[in-house]
């Protein structure tokens, strides 16, 4: 026995890869649609992983510190040591902005680590991909791949230079931005401090009150200037709790007894999936259904095309009394065929071209199987209408005009 | 012959087919969860290391002079200005005498009179120890009452405690007098050690409260650097120990120095050991007080013993550990940490032994059952 769809394919086999290979682009650009969202969401969880934190505590009644801004006493830390069932708690705090290198900014998210010797304090990198962790407690950065830093560039983050000492990986924001690491007390003043020109107004403005300075107070002006422009806020706390203790039970005693909120991991995640990239995360959801959609149209209309253009010698077959089966199969082989085809190409496509987009693409293995499937399901329903067309076509037209 | 183009095609088409499916499976492998990590891999070497403890301070004087009057006052004249060195001893200025000179010469006046009583109270004490001498005797020879004797006495006793009063008051008013010549003396501002001037508070005419300073001083030999380390990576800190200092203006260049001494008192809001440290050398010319300095110290080097990276330091749960290798396979493997130093270097005490191989850096963070290949840089680091 000969298959029919094998010998047609065989007849026109450049034809057919080439369509294959343009349905499996169309099905590529559908697979990092499906990557794009799938990044965003692991953006979110890169975050929360990375930080190495059970809980995350923050200033009261705020969604912070990824959704909302909270500031936090920098010394409250040493209670929350102090509760039952904490193991470890680091000040850290956030800060999206421009960061320098000569002449070239780049957008990052400054997180500030509590330095020295104790690395795995929650909140620094777990792994690096070049140098060294920060050992000094100043003026060292460290920068993730993303940014396009090297090992000893230096960057200028307000008014101070911090040299890279390592690089790191998949250290982002829920945005997608790279985060750049510095030590706690440097990123502090980063976020808090004035520039230059702002404190010099300010001194100049408390200059002008007579309530701050008082000839016969002679000194009372310098103590107000130094209290102005001291800083001692963090936007969170990260807290890991003892192996065994309960994280509900941890977050509801620090809630009830140092009266701030707190928030679990599964808390921070829903925060950040279903309130900070929510409506985006809808939005390429739409795209997706739209591309599907746009590529089963386009599937049926390649099978439906294919079938229209030997339709002739559909007829002949017919003619020669080949069973109705054998030509459905024959479309139908067809159809999955070229829906194996562009799976695959679009597989191919879409896993090499995934790197080049400048916000991370996941390509997850479920989605590549669900695809699959979806895709020989497409084939399969739009090779439904061709052979509906070539079953009703009359063998006459064979012989006819 | 009619068989040839068919095999051809069939030929053709599986050319372009199977590279397909071998490609399909290679991506499906080789990338995303399934694809074995990447990582670098290093030796533990077994070397001495010489930790060092990294702070930033600011650059002050040990001995600041605040210069001004003991009293409120308005300031006559300033003869030295912000940047003047001075020499010990030296007048910098002067306050208004206003009133003083005239106070001073009623003070004067007021002595005299006050010699002038003396001298007075000193006659009347002579009459009346005479007197009272003269109705003694009478008293003796019956010549007189007893009565008038005891007023005599009396009158003695009243005169001599007159003498001592105006004795007490001369002393007073000279003492006075001498408070003045102090107090005018003192109008003058006088630098009381060699130092170069760096604060010219007030000028002529200002009128200033007791103690508030018109004019500051610092003792140029006697700059220090305040270094403030953070208390996590203070380990080691003590007097003498050897620092390198650099200005935030001179980045280039490494000023030497020592550890003067830890101060016995820690900044309990900022976690902060405070450390002073001396130049070896005054830097010439001199830092401007208050400029940010960058304070390395360097401790004593430590015994060999097995040395690993920083960056190969991971963590599951609480517990340090790294990654080792053994025969292509990763294992986490715990490990005890001592020093380290500011290069990135870690002492392990415990876990490891020198020559075995650990996993550096990875391209994702590792778990139990991650697949790893080893590369000689992780790709996408570029040199």
């Amino acid at each position: 026995m000969i298959s029919l769809a094998g010998r047609d394919i065989l007849h026109s086999w450049g034809k057919f890869v080439f369509t294959g290979v343009g349905l499996g682009l169309l099905i590529g650009v559908t697979l990092v649609m499906a990557g794009v969202y799938r990044g965003m969401v692991d953006d979110g969880k890169a975050l929360l992983d990375n930080s190495g934190a059970d809980l995350w505590v923050v200033q009261k009644d705020t969604l912070g510190p990824y959704a909302e801004s909270s500031s936090l006493s920098d010394d409250l830390y040493r209670g929350i040591l102090a509760m039952p069932g904490v193991a470890r708690a680091a000040n850290v705090t956030y800060l999206t902005m421009q960061v320098k290198k000569g002449e070239r900014d780049v957008r990052a998210m400054v997180v500030g680590i509590v330095p020295g010797e104790s690395w795995g304090a929650p909140g620094w990198p777990p792994y690096l991909v070049a140098g060294r962790r920060i050992t000094r407690g100043h003026y060292e950065a460290v920068a993730d791949i993303a940014t396009g830093f090297k090992l000893g560039d230096v960057l200028t983050i307000r008014r101070n230079r911090y040299t890279v000492v390592g690089l790191t990986r998949r250290m982002v924001s829920s945005n997608g931005d790279p985060m750049v690491f510095v030590p706690l007390k440097d990123a502090q003043e980063a976020q808090f401090l004035k520039d230059n020109d702002a404190i010099w107004q300010s001194r100049r403005r408390t200059e002008a009150n007579p309530a701050f300075n008082r000839p016969g107070v002679p000194g009372l002006l310098d103590t107000v200037n130094a209290s102005q422009a001291s800083s001692s806020s963090v936007n969170a706390v990260l807290v890991r709790i003892t192996p065994g203790a309960v994280p509900d039970e941890v977050a509801q005693s620090i809630r009830r007894w140092k009266r701030l909120t707190v928030y679990t991991r599964t808390q921070m995640e829903a925060i950040l999936i279903g309130k900070l990239i929510a409506t985006s995360a809808k939005q390429i959801g739409m795209f997706l259904v739209i591309l599907a959609m746009v590529s089963a149209a386009i599937v049926a209309f390649i099978i439906y095309t294919l079938t229209m253009d030997k339709i002739r010698e559909i007829a002949v077959l017919k003619l020669i009394g080949t069973r109705n089966r054998t030509i459905a199969a024959m479309i139908l082989q067809q159809a999955l065929a070229l829906g194996v085809i562009g799976f695959a190409v679009g597989k191919i496509t879409a896993t090499y071209a995934a790197p080049l987009f400048p916000k991370y693409v996941l390509l997850v293995p479920q989605d590549s199987i669900a695809g699959f499937f979806a895709v020989v399901a497409i084939c399969a329903l739009a090779s439904v209408i061709a052979i509906r067309m070539a079953l009703k076509v009359d063998p006459a037209e064979a012989i006819g005009g | 012959m009619k068989i040839l183009p068919l095999q051809r095609r069939t030929l053709a088409l599986i050319a372009v087919i199977v590279p397909l499916l071998a490609l399909l499976a290679y991506v499906a492998v080789r990338s995303g969860p399934l694809a074995p990590v990447a990582v670098t891999e290093a030796k533990v070497e077994s070397r001495s290391i010489r930790p060092a403890l990294f702070g930033i301070g600011t650059v002050e004087a040990r001995y600041t002079y605040e210069i001004g009057p003991t009293f409120a006052g308005r300031v006559k004249r300033l003869d030295v200005h912000v940047g003047d060195r001075v020499k010990a001893g030296q007048v910098l200025g002067e306050m208004d005498p206003v009133d003083l000179d005239d106070r001073l010469r009623a003070q004067e006046a007021a002595a005299k009179r006050a010699q002038a009583t003396l001298a007075e109270a000193t006659a009347r004490q002579a009459y009346a120890e005479a007197q009272a001498r003269r109705y003694e005797q009478l008293y003796a020879a019956r010549s007189t009452s007893e009565e008038i004797l005891t007023t005599k006495r009396q009158e003695l006793q009243i005169a001599q405690a007159a003498l001592s009063a105006a004795r007490e008051d001369l002393a007073r008013s000279r003492s006075d007098l001498e408070g003045l010549r102090a107090q005018r003396g003192n109008l003058r501002l006088v630098a009381p050690v060699d130092g170069v001037v760096t604060l010219r508070d007030a000028e002529p005419g200002t009128t200033v409260v007791a103690g508030q300073a018109v004019v500051e001083l610092i003792d140029p030999k006697s700059l220090w650097v305040n270094v403030r380390f953070d208390q996590v990576s203070a380990q080691g800190l003590a007097a003498n120990l050897p620092a390198r200092v650099v200005l935030r203006s001179r980045s280039g260049a490494a000023l030497r120095g020592r550890v003067l001494r830890v101060e016995p008192k820690a900044d309990a809001v900022t976690e902060e050991t405070l450390v002073k440290v001396v130049f070896d050398d005054v830097p010439a010319p001199l830092p401007p007080i208050g400029e940010l300095a960058e304070a390395t110290v360097d401790l004593p080097p430590l015994p060999a013993t097995p040395v690993i990276p920083n960056a190969a330091v991971q963590r599951q749960g609480e517990q340090p550990g790294v990654w080792q290798i053994t025969d292509g396979e990763p294992s986490f493997v715990p490990v005890k940490l001592g020093r380290a130093d500011l290069d990135g270097f870690v002492q392990v005490l415990d876990g490891l032994k020198a020559g075995d191989r650990i996993v550096v850096y990875s391209e994702k963070a590792l778990g139990p059952k991650s697949r790893i290949h080893v590369v000689e840089r992780i790709p996408g680091v570029s040199r």
